[in-house]
């Protein structure tokens, strides 16, 4: 298991490899090159050639790389072109942000979805399923700002539940560790301060939640119905085991291959939901980054979040694959 | 008295939007305690269904099944799901088609054999773990110490085959079914698993129903041998009578297309013709009417009845003439 870690660690390093270039090509290869796109357009020749021979944009290519390279090796991004400030310094304090809405909304997605989904292919062509399988088609049909507006209308101006907006209250005076509020309170003792924001987390969680959610449910009720047909199922009813252990043991966790993999998948998928989903909340995180940085042409911020969600991406890959090999033996020999 | 006695056996698979299907009709055999009976037939003609029927494993809707299952007093098809779990594996074990795919993937060998001993047999893990290692040598794995931590995927199709049978066997049933447990191997290695399977019931004094569509397995096992076409039992006899002069037309036929090493050079062998889909409902006449031929009139407008003759049970109209039949010296 050890070995298939470090093995599964070190495939990941040509990855990002690969990965490092394709950000270093895309910038050369924007209109007018980078001293244009950092410039803007309206930059007279002189300036362009000032600033190519401030960046070594006359260098080979090659040398340009490696010294790419070795900047983003040693975390330093460049400076945004929108605040000045160095993008590394901006990513990380709005990452944690992104963090905590997705992998909680990964949390709500998994506790539910799995159940649900077992739950349907057991009641399978009954009342049970027929329900699940209509409340996961909307789950996925439903745009996630559309879910979101939805939320903020029942739980704040109805029934004034919840915030509605931001991710913490501005009289709650907390002490900032990670950057993940409902964390920060439990580590500083600051426990109003955790409990503020889950109560915040509670709406921008399940909206983004809700597609996630539904894929997981669906993904399961299908693995669950065909395993539950297979041949080594039926060899454990032979043994007279207990419906519990076959259940767990011998369905279930044949089942859960498949929505694994749909769990990395979705994950990856989750970034591009979290935005919408920023937005409609007002939270603070690489949404409000990305859209900024997308709108104003902010070159040097846009590679470091390029570079940063396909950090994310391959590592919850990797994440994926050590859990499936943690479930099927099969996979560990490979 | 009879270890297993089943009377009158049906299952009519009932689907929406779908003709219901007969797939075992009015069968009945018994299983003396330590005895093998052999059930065979073409594939297709219900020998599953039985065997499925007998351990409560049929899907439980869409099947709807009648008669009676005696074992040892207990009538077992009004039992429940949960105390049919508590005789499932320690009275009744089963063996099935495919080791390849009978084998739960993800988990070691070593669990798949202690579970069924710490359900039935109160065993704590370490002692069942002792009991594994025990009973994967009797099955004769190499090392099974080590084989108790593996996959299956790391054996080939006769270990598992020998795998599965040590769990079948784990509780010592008094009966123990093998569905065409051999079909899946190589031939070398069937011979292998049947000759572990036959001293294996020896030894312990294992009732044995052997399912097969090879004449050639029940010729060295079994005691007794039930034909079943198209559902319904056509002929049973003990092996020696059955070999010797079988009546039924298709179990001649079964017969004469198993190759003989003495047949003189050139002779062709005489497959079946035909194939069960030709069949015929039995409510019109013989099953077998279109196939065989014997068929007269009577065999496609009067469905025969399973009727004593001579020692054995046949239905059949035109039973093949006593001096027709294959002798067993011959196969
Ligand atoms: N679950 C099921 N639903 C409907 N038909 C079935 C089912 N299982 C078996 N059958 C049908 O019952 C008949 C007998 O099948 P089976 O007992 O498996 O034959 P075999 O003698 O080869 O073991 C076949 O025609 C098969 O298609
Ligand atoms: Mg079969």
């Amino acid at each position: 298991m050890l070995r298939f870690t470090v093995r599964r660690l070190l495939q990941a390093v040509p990855t990002l490899f690969v990965l490092s270039i394709l950000v270093f090509a895309w910038l050369r290869l924007l209109p007018g090159g980078p001293a244009t796109a950092l410039l803007g357009d309206k930059a007279t020749p002189e300036r362009v050639a000032a600033m190519n021979a401030v960046m070594g944009l006359d260098d080979p290519i090659v040398v340009q790389y490696f010294r790419f390279l070795g900047r983003i090796l040693t975390g330093d991004f460049g400076n945004s072109l929108i605040t000045g400030d160095p993008v590394m310094e901006e990513v990380s304090w709005a990452f944690p942000a992104t963090l905590e809405l997705s992998v909680a909304a990964m949390f709500l997605a998994v506790l539910f979805g799995i159940p649900m989904g077992y739950i349907a292919a057991r009641f399978r062509g009954r009342f049970l399923d027929n329900a699940t399988v209509v409340t996961t088609l909307v789950g996925v049909a439903v745009p996630v700002f559309f879910l979101g507006f939805l939320l903020k209308y029942v739980f704040t101006q109805e029934m004034s539940l919840l915030p509605p907006s931001g991710r913490q209250d501005v009289l709650i005076d907390s002490t900032r560790v990670t950057g993940i509020a409902t964390l920060d309170g439990l580590l500083t003792g600051e426990f109003d301060a955790t409990w503020d924001a889950m109560l915040h987390l509670i709406l921008p969680a399940v909206a983004l939640a809700s597609i996630p959610f539904a894929v997981i449910v669906r993904i399961t009720r299908a693995s669950v119905l065909d395993v539950q047909g297979e041949d080594f199922v039926r060899t454990a009813d032979s043994k007279g085991l207990t419906t519990q252990v076959v259940r767990k043991r011998h369905v279930l966790r044949n089942a859960l291959l498949p929505v694994s993999t749909t769990i990395g998948l979705q994950t990856g998928l989750l970034m591009s939901g979290a935005v919408l989903t920023e937005k409609v909340f007002a939270w603070g995180g690489l949404g409000t980054l990305l859209e900024q940085a997308i709108q104003q042409r902010d070159y040097p911020r846009l590679q470091g979040l390029i570079l940063l969600f396909a950090v994310v991406f391959v590592l919850v890959n990797l994440l994926v694959d050590i859990s499936y090999a943690i479930i099927d033996p099969r996979v560990r020999v490979r | 008295m009879a270890l297993l006695d089943v009377r009158d056996l049906g299952v009519v698979f009932k689907r929406k939007g779908t003709r219901p299907f007969t797939a075992v009709d009015g069968v009945s055999f018994s299983v003396e305690p330590g005895q093998t009976v052999g059930l065979v037939g073409e594939s297709g003609s219900g020998k599953s269904v039985t065997s499925l029927a007998l351990m409560g494993l049929l899907p439980k809707r869409g099947a709807e099944i009648s008669g009676s299952v005696t074992f040892e007093d207990t009538e077992l098809l009004t039992l429940s799901d949960k105390q049919l779990r508590d005789r499932r594996g320690r009275d009744l074990g089963m063996v099935f088609q495919d080791p390849l795919s009978s084998l739960n993937p993800v988990i070691t060998i070593g669990l798949q054999i202690t579970e069924v001993l710490e359900r039935h047999r109160g065993m704590s893990r370490k002692e069942a773990r002792v009991e594994a290692a025990e009973l994967l040598d009797r099955v004769g794995l190499p090392d099974p110490q080590r084989r108790l931590d593996e996959y299956p995927h790391q054996h080939s199709g006769g270990m598992r085959q020998r795998v599965l049978i040590a769990i079948a066997l784990a509780c010592r049933p008094k009966l123990l079914i093998a569905d065409e447990p051999t079909t899946a191997l190589d031939v070398t290695i069937q011979a292998q698993i049947l000759s572990l399977l036959s001293d294996l019931v020896s030894e312990t004094d294992t009732a044995l129903i052997m399912i097969t569509h090879d004449l050639g397995i029940v010729a060295g096992l079994c005691d007794n041998v039930n034909v079943m076409y198209g559902g319904r039992i056509v002929e049973r006899a003990a092996r020696h009578d059955l070999f010797e002069r079988s009546r039924h037309p298709y179990t001649h036929g079964l017969l004469q297309s198993i190759p003989r090493l003495n047949a003189p050079r050139g002779e062709p062998l005489t497959p079946i013709r035909g194939s069960v889909s030709d069949n015929i409902e039995w409510e019109q006449g013989c099953a077998f009417a279109p196939r065989c031929p014997n068929a007269t009139d009577v065999c496609w407008s009067e469905p025969p009845e399973l009727k004593a003759d001579d020692g054995r049970m046949l239905r059949c109209h035109n039973p093949v003439a006593l001096g027709d039949a294959v002798t067993e010296g011959a196969l």
